[in-house]
């Protein structure tokens, strides 16, 4: 018999009931819950009579709506008044369920999939799923993690189960070591380009290969996350030394001697040799450049040093009806350089990149320079109020401040534009997040998803740039 | 949840691939909190031509003309025939939610999102998978015959054009039995309580520090 994959293991495990018609009732060991999908959830709840199956399987923090410039006031200074009812009805709910919540100003609230790693609450092994499509980032520890709808929301809410199925299993084996300036979110935009926004559909994706194994635990999260924008709602890495490091210690982690029974656990947590994958797709990463998209869907992406697509070199009438499509929203030319592209706005954070090591990656390009002055702001937020202390805490602030950024209070923010932090109509923006789809960052905003290097080289240049440039002078 | 068992409804064809699920309902209207009254701002950004604010009233709203659901022909429909990868993106069940609300009871494309297809299962709304030459064919059928119509037949897994022709579809027995009760997925699973209980205990036991770490307020 053929051995198992990360997934076979981390799905068998968790099955409560396998029903003769393929569907499965799958154990979940951890929901992070947020105020966004959430509401609704809780009501059902309450219509019904019924209570959380499990309430230490559940974390909650307000990201979403939450303002990220001084938010001394609390919840009732939040100003827009559909945002604030709706962080405090997640306050409302989780006080009457008895869940923990880390609050909009609890130094730990942040964006739930920065949150549930830096807790220990995210643990290899487990099951997590979140009213969210990044939460597959959760399975950089290999956990099997992934977004839910709210209906399921109050189901696993309700029953502590899920009602599923098996997916399929890929492969992404990535060899060969990525080049200076080159990080997992260029990584893991080219694999997007690969396979394509829907490539990954049906599938579980695990990362494997020699490079990942190099890959610090924010990188893998960084590539975990964006799994969705190929279509996997699951993306994995396998645990290794690197896993267990990151997790020891942790304030939800096991301690003492559950530590090393949990350890010893997890050493299992890996795809066997013998396993059988249904596709295995292979990626050269000393072969990858920094990765910039063009257009309006997280595939359409190119190296920093390409021209923007033309649609007469492409055969698929849907494709090429894609392409003229995104030209139009996004004011490019085909054959344009991405290089030539002006930008009117800078984002760093999001889930994708707002830990601590993309922080430093940023500080490190602004360190010493200045935001161009036809940027018209740009601005850094953290993905929890952890990172930004630990930011705070080796200076990085200073060096965002004084080269021009903003320096923000945690939260979603820019990503998706449910609190202020928006684009204008027609403006351009170099963004660290994960969807350049129409209108995402605000009405008629022009989105382009590149590295925390990428975007801070492109505020200080004004339009992109080849941040390895900027690193060999 | 809403039974679905046949629904026959005038097509509104959506010619274009991966819409997103920001495309079907943008982000300023997930504030709310409650599961009804996204109809008005389904597909927001292209079917007005101001910028939509959550709570607003849309009856004066200037409308795109050009967008399907804004010509007279399509106003009524209930079919949504759309391109590859439908629903991909953010995991909002306000998709399905807007989508139901203004009125649509089945979507038909070549191929969906994995969470959206599911989100809209738990609506009563049923995602049917037809391959892209057939969809193909429907779009050419939708564009010649103004008021086209689609019959979707979920007890017999087809759906059925103006002339008569047929066309099989797949769907999950699971799915399909609880869209044609209108079975709520909760009620079902608490049948189960005793396995969960079961599992639950050897879970307990073999991965402790996975119980009790989080204590609730």
């Amino acid at each position: 018999m053929a051995g198992k994959t990360l997934y076979d293991k981390l799905f068998d495990a968790h099955i409560v009931r396998q029903n003769d018609d393929g569907s499965a009732l799958l154990y979940i060991d951890l929901q992070l819950l947020h105020e966004v999908t959430s509401p609704q959830a809780f009501e059902g709840l309450r219509l019904a009579g019924r209570k959380p199956w499990r309430v230490d399987a559940n974390l909650a923090t307000p990201d979403h709506n939450v303002p990220t410039t001084k938010r001394d006031g609390g919840v009732s200074a939040i100003v827009d008044p559909i945002s604030r009812i709706q962080v405090q009805t997640l306050d409302d709910n989780c006080e009457d369920f008895g869940i923990l919540e880390f609050k909009m100003n609890d130094h730990r609230q942040g964006i739930v999939h920065v949150v549930g790693p830096e807790q220990g609450a995210t643990l290899p092994g487990a099951t997590v799923v979140c009213g969210d499509s990044h939460t597959a980032t959760h399975g950089a520890f290999g956990a099997l993690a992934h977004g839910i709808g709210t209906s399921e929301v109050e189901h696993v809410l309700a029953t502590q189960c899920l009602i599923t199925r098996k997916m399929k299993n890929m492969l992404i084996k990535v060899e060969g070591d990525l080049g200076l300036g080159v990080t997992a979110k260029d990584l893991v935009l080219h694999i997007i380009g690969v396979l394509g926004t829907a490539g990954g559909t049906g599938y579980a994706i695990e990362f494997g290969g020699a490079t990942m194994a190099k890959i610090s635990m924010e990188g893998r999260m960084t590539i975990c996350n964006m799994a969705i924008e190929a279509g996997a709602r699951v993306g994995m890495v396998a645990v290794d030394q690197i896993t267990i490091d990151y997790v020891e210690g942790r304030p939800f982690a096991p301690k003492g001697a559950q530590w090393d029974q949990a350890k010893a656990a997890w050493a299992d947590l890996h795809s066997d040799v013998d396993a059988v994958f249904d596709t295995v797709v292979e990626i050269n990463a000393a072969a990858i450049i920094p990765q910039v998209t063009w257009g309006t869907s997280p595939e359409m992406v190119v190296a920093v040093d390409a021209k923007v697509p033309n649609p007469a070199n492409e055969s698929d009438p849907v494709k090429v009806d894609g392409i003229n499509r995104a030209l139009v929203y996004m004011g490019l030319s085909a054959d344009q350089l991405i290089t030539d592209i002006k930008l009117d706005r800078v984002f760093i954070g999001s889930c994708t990149n707002s830990r601590i090591e993309d922080m430093r990656d940023a500080a490190k390009v602004a360190q010493g320079r200045k935001v161009a002055a036809s940027i018209k702001e740009a601005i850094v937020v953290p993905g929890s109020g952890l990172v930004k202390a630990q930011a705070e805490a080796e200076g990085l602030d200073k060096i965002f401040v004084a080269a021009g950024f903003q320096w923000r209070e945690p939260g979603c923010s820019m990503c998706l534009a449910m609190n202020p932090d928006k684009l204008e109509p027609g403006e351009h923006c170099a963004s660290t997040s994960n969807r350049n789809f129409e209108g995402r960052q605000g009405n008629g905003g022009r989105t382009h998803l590149v590295s925390p290097a990428m975007a801070a080289a492109a505020a200080i240049k004004g339009t992109f740039v080849d941040v390895r440039e900027m690193m060999e002078a | 949840m809403n039974k679905f068992i046949q629904h026959c409804g005038i097509v509104a064809p959506l010619d274009r691939a991966n819409v997103d699920t920001d495309m079907i309902i943008p982000k300023q209207f997930l504030k709310s909190i409650k599961r009804s009254g996204f109809g008005v701002y389904l597909f927001d950004e292209i079917r007005y031509l101001d910028e939509g604010v959550a709570d607003q009233d849309c009856s004066n709203r200037p409308l795109n003309d050009d967008f399907i659901l804004n010509q007279p022909r399509y106003v009524q429909s209930s079919v949504l025939l759309a391109r590859v990868n439908f629903g991909c993106g953010s995991s909002r069940e306000h998709a399905p939610w807007a989508l139901e609300d203004f009125g649509f009871k089945s979507v038909i494309a070549p191929s969906f999102a994995d969470i959206f297809y599911n989100n809209c299962f738990k609506n009563g709304l049923l995602p049917v998978v037809l391959s892209e030459k057939i969809v193909e064919q429907l779009f050419s059928e939708c564009a010649a015959t103004e008021g086209y119509e689609l019959k979707v037949d979920l007890e017999r897994q087809v759906v059925v054009t103006p002339s008569g022709e047929e066309f099989a579809f797949e769907v999950e027995a699971f799915r399909k039995h609880c869209l044609i009760n209108g079975l709520d997925d909760i009620d079902l699973t608490m049948q189960s309580v005793d396995d969960i209980k079961a599992y639950e205990a050897k879970r307990k036991g073999e991965a402790p520090w996975l119980f009790g770490a989080i204590k609730g307020n």
